[in-house]
């Protein structure tokens, strides 16, 4: 592989998806392959393919009520995190804008279906963060270091 | 709602006294699947089986919408004096049951033999 195609390899993937919840899976295997473009171990593959999947689905529940036919972008890139390489994932949705103060893990000892999503992208990810947006809906920037 | 589109493909009652149901799941369980995974998880517990075992050998992924519904099972059962196992977890599956720390909640078995005959 030349450095050209190199670069390629690594350039970012922008994938614009419904919100509907078969797409999920699409969203999910594509952003594995990616992870191993970039050279993550499977199991790190693993962590951010779910924790994509866990803000799709609060994408859907949440921003969008349940409603299949709203957009939702995807971006992922390859890029250099306080000096480290990292892959950031960015999710964007046009759905109800979510505070960022409200969203937090919640209380594991209650033993409840429900609200685990946040807890799961923060345990699998290196940094989470919820940015509404001026005119409507939210971007999420997920990061995750190629080299814990 | 057992077929071939729902994640349970099979149910089946075990056991000396023919009250343990064992329920089998198969394939990628996310929001998608979620529902009707569901679904078929509280079928069973109308004829009051004394144990559920969950056999999820099978499944290769899931997400927290798989596990709430797994939860949803586990409180119901509770309150009927059911006893709920999951089994043969791969390791992608385990690893969500110990993120969420739902792993100390669960009985979870290698097998669905062992989750059938351990006391």
């Amino acid at each position: 592989m030349n450095e050209s195609t190199s670069k390629l390899t690594c350039a970012p993937v922008r994938m614009s998806v419904f919100s509907t919840p078969s797409h999920v899976a699409v969203v999910r295997v594509a952003v594995e392959r990616y992870c191993a473009l970039l050279g993550f171990s499977k199991r790190s593959a693993g962590e951010v393919a779910l924790s994509v999947d866990e803000a799709l689905t609060n994408v859907i529940k949440h921003a969008y009520h349940g409603k299949e036919d709203m957009p939702i972008e995807v971006v992922m890139e390859s890029t250099i995190v306080d000096q480290r390489d990292a892959l950031r994932i960015e999710i964007r949705d046009w759905g109800t804008a979510i505070e960022p103060d409200k969203i937090k893990s919640r209380d594991l000892n209650e033993i409840r279906p429900g609200g685990l999503g946040v807890h799961i992208m923060k345990q699998c990810m290196d940094s989470v963060d919820y940015i509404p947006l001026p005119q409507r809906g939210t971007k999420l920037v997920m990061i995750k270091y190629c080299n814990p | 709602m057992l077929g071939k589109d729902g994640p349970v493909k099979k149910v089946q009652w075990v056991g000396a006294d023919n009250n343990v149901v064992v329920i089998t799941a198969a394939g990628e369980i996310d929001l998608h699947q979620s529902n009707a995974f569901q679904q078929s998880l509280m079928e069973p517990l109308e004829q009051n089986p004394s144990r559920v075992v969950v056999d999820l050998s099978e499944v290769s992924y899931m997400d927290s919408s798989g596990v709430a519904s797994l939860v949803k099972l586990l409180s119901r059962a509770m309150k009927q004096g059911i006893d709920v196992r999951l089994a043969g977890l791969n390791e992608r599956v385990r690893s969500i049951f110990e993120i969420t720390r739902l792993d100390t909640v669960f009985g979870i078995y290698p097998t669905v033999e062992e989750a059938v005959v351990s006391e």
